[in-house]
């Protein structure tokens, strides 16, 4: 009876699975993984490159520190300032520019800020901020995050003397969705995100389609000058396939609902 | 109330049609744990019998140290696992970071104390109505720790169970090291982690019930193994 | 190696235990034949003394010399406490347990644990737990284990201080067979009666040091000191 406790056991500890030939790590953002374009992007890479991707789901600012230790290959990420910085320091080899979508804003569908009857985002704010109507912010310094800040202070306001009703909760952007559907509270949201949401309550979007929610993706590999293990080659051939026209076709035929989640825009290597 | 509902019809689903992902997943927690486990027992065990059977003199602080680091935080033990193994870490030449093995270091590191203190605990005991007849027959070191250790086994089965019990439910530390990455390292906390996020809570909560099942599976398994030995007290 | 352990020759022999003595300073010489028996009232040191002798009570004074050496001496004897300790194994685990330390081969150990059962009235009995035996059957097991190893000395610690009349003359008669084949025991005892019946030579202790020693018969025939001649009579002794 031992005998046969050891012998499972030993099946279940030895059994592992095989690996495929190539693979290589990217970091990306969770409004990419939660979008569900990855589940369409990485079985065609396996069908065209044979490489096998390995998506560490992470925000912005745990991605770009995965590149800068050497733990990833790759990083995919919607952050600007936060990537020329990544490159200007030697991190990466180059950025590339991939696809953008776009941020929404969601709040309670009986919206006692006005928002909806907004001009434009930044009036919106302003006035969930004159409501003192309670807001959900990331606070984990990821790509959606940062771009809300950047918001806020677009709109002459600064989140730093904000009373009790702005709340940072230093979370993804699930969990932070999912505080903002407990409290009935306003949120910035990236559009696949809030529209592959579960658990959306008596929230809808309120606002979208401004210039000024515009979220760039960008593609960059980590630097193989600074370390050696990376999986420079791989990381090459994944950009030439990202930015090609099986590429292309799937992220712009992606959609949710009909909605169309991401727009293709890189351009050909110059 | 809706969404418990939900989740144990679609946990009972998913067990039924033996969903692919996960039955994958879930063998791949047990696989992980497991493998951390028997590691863990493999140091915890002689370390409890050492601390029973030895006098020396840092003795009552290697127990205070052990007794403490059963309350360490398993987000601490990722972090620090997660730096000793990044690529720009001390051991990040081996490439482990997040690998299942990566997950097996951390995981056994939160078991260990754990499964040592309970150990030492019954061992100690053990150790007192056995002295004077271990001493009067003049056994060595060896010997007497491989006595309690055989003598104690039930007691230190649940040692071990509550060592299993802590490692197959823990999320902090193995989603730090092991990055929740699909079909590598994605076991049922962190895929229940990962659903939540999504605020599909009816699939996170079954899979927390297929979790909750096979933690008893397993409980019930090893102490059917263990009765069919013989009558005797726990 | 049986003969080898006597004579033993202890002078000044001390123990302690928080600073007081317990037992000591003792000086005595056995040559070891047949039994002998500890006697003294309730607190007189005769435990501490076995244990002492047997080398598991810490010797703060003095000298214990077996002719064979310590370490010899200490692998040729066994020790039966007066609570016996049981190991939560089966039975037949608790009895082959001292062979299988040296290394004797299971089956053999095995054959021989059956022949000790039946001399101990323990057949039958070899598959149950030892923690669920009742007092008899624990003395009966642990002195069984202790003649397991062949050993030249046993020490027994009031081996029957809380059996029944027919559970003490069973562990008696193995004590009389064994003695008859060799074995030399030392046993504490304030049983009379078990004392008449066992011993071949008497060492009588009082607060913690030997107050009489010598041949058994003489010592019950005419105990030289008055509190021997009380402890005897019955008289409450201290």
């Amino acid at each position: 009876m031992r005998h046969r406790l050891i012998l499972a056991l030993g099946a279940i500890l030895l059994a592992g699975k095989a690996q495929a030939a190539d693979m290589m790590r990217m970091a990306v953002t969770t409004s990419f993984h939660n979008s569900g374009l990855s589940d369409v992007l990485l079985p065609a890479i396996r069908e065209d490159l044979g490489l096998e991707v390995q998506l560490l789901v992470v925000g912005t600012g745990q991605a770009l520190k995965l590149g800068q230790a050497g733990d990833v290959d790759a990083i995919l990420v919607h952050s600007r300032a936060a990537e020329e910085a990544f490159v200007a320091e030697g991190h990466g080899t180059h950025r590339r520019e991939i696809m953008y979508n776009d941020f929404v804003l969601i709040g309670p569908d009986d919206d006692p800020a006005g928002l909806s009857q907004a001009a434009d985002v930044l009036q919106g704010l302003r006035r969930i901020a004159g409501a003192e109507a309670t807001f959900v912010s990331r606070g984990d310094l990821s790509g959606t995050h940062n771009r809300e800040l950047d918001l806020w202070a677009a709109a002459d306001l600064e989140p730093e003397g904000f009373g009790r009703w702005y709340n940072a909760v230093g979370a993804g952007m699930g969990a932070a969705l999912n505080t903002a559907s407990g409290m009935g509270a306003y949120i910035l949201s990236d559009r696949a995100s809030w529209l592959n949401f579960g658990n959306k309550g008596n929230l809808v979007m309120l606002h979208s389609g401004d210039p000024f929610l515009f979220n760039q993706y960008a593609y960059l590999p980590v630097n193989p000058d600074r370390h050696r293990h990376v999986k420079h080659d791989l990381a090459l051939r994944l950009e030439h396939w990202m930015t090609g026209e099986r590429a292309r076709d799937l992220i712009n035929g992606h959609m949710i609902d009909g909605q169309m989640l991401f727009v293709f825009n890189a351009t050909d290597p110059g | 109330m809706v969404d418990l509902w939900q989740g144990l019809s679609q946990a009972f689903w998913l067990v039924i049609t033996a969903d692919e992902t996960l039955v994958e997943i879930a063998l791949r927690s047990l696989r992980i744990t497991l493998s951390a486990l028997v590691l863990a027992c493999l140091i915890a065990l002689p370390l409890a019998a050492f601390l029973a059977v030895r006098r020396f003199r840092y003795r009552r602080f290697v127990i205070a140290v052990l007794n403490a680091l059963m309350g360490l935080p398993p987000v601490v033990v990722g972090l620090v696992v997660y730096i000793l193994l990044s690529r720009s870490g001390p051991l990040g030449a081996l490439g482990l970071l997040f690998t299942p093995t990566a997950m097996i270091i951390a995981q056994m590191i939160i078991i260990v104390p754990l499964i040592a203190s309970i150990a030492h605990q019954s061992l100690r005991d053990l150790w007192h109505d056995y002295h004077d007849l271990l001493i009067s027959m003049n056994v060595t070191q060896t010997q007497k720790m491989m006595t309690l250790l055989w003598d104690a086994r039930r007691a230190l089965l649940t040692a071990a169970l509550a060592g299993f019990g802590r490692g197959i439910g823990e999320v902090g530390a193995i989603m730090i090291v092991g990055g929740n990455i699909d079909n590598v390292t994605r076991v049922l906390t962190t895929a229940i982690a990962l659903e939540t996020g999504k605020g599909q809570f009816s699939l996170a909560l079954a899979l927390g019930f297929v979790l909750i099942a096979l933690a008893l599976a397993v409980n019930l398994a090893i102490h059917g193994l263990s009765r069919t030995e013989r009558e005797g007290r726990w | 190696m049986v003969s080898a352990v006597f004579p033993l020759k202890v002078s000044g022999a001390l123990t302690r235990h928080k600073g007081k003595v317990l037992v000591g300073p003792v000086d005595l010489e056995l040559d070891g034949a047949g039994t002998c028996v500890v006697l003294g009232p309730n607190g007189s040191g005769k435990t501490t003394l076995l244990r002492m002798l047997h080398g598991i009570a810490r010797l703060h004074g003095g000298t214990i010399n077996w002719a064979c050496g310590t370490e010899a001496a200490r692998n040729a004897q066994a020790f039966v406490f007066q609570q016996p300790v049981m190991l939560r194994r089966s039975v037949l685990d608790n009895l082959i347990y001292p062979l299988r330390l040296r290394g004797v081969p299971r089956h053999e150990a095995r054959q021989k644990a059956g022949e000790w059962a039946a001399r101990a009235g323990l057949t039958g009995m070899l598959e149950r737990e030892a923690t669920v035996l009742s007092g008899g059957e624990r003395q009966k097991l642990a002195l069984a284990r202790a003649l397991m190893g062949d050993p030249a000395l046993v020490f027994l610690d009031e081996p029957s201080a809380s059996l029944d009349g027919r559970a003490t003359r069973e562990i008696e008669e193995i004590l009389t067979t064994s003695s008859a084949a060799g074995t030399r025991f030392i046993l504490a005892t304030h049983d009379m009666g078990q004392a008449r019946r066992l011993a071949s030579r008497v060492i009588f202790l009082l607060a913690g040091k030997v107050h009489e020693s010598g041949p058994a018969e003489a010592f019950f025939a005419g105990p030289i000191t008055p509190e021997a001649r009380a402890f005897l009579k019955g008289d409450i002794v201290e």
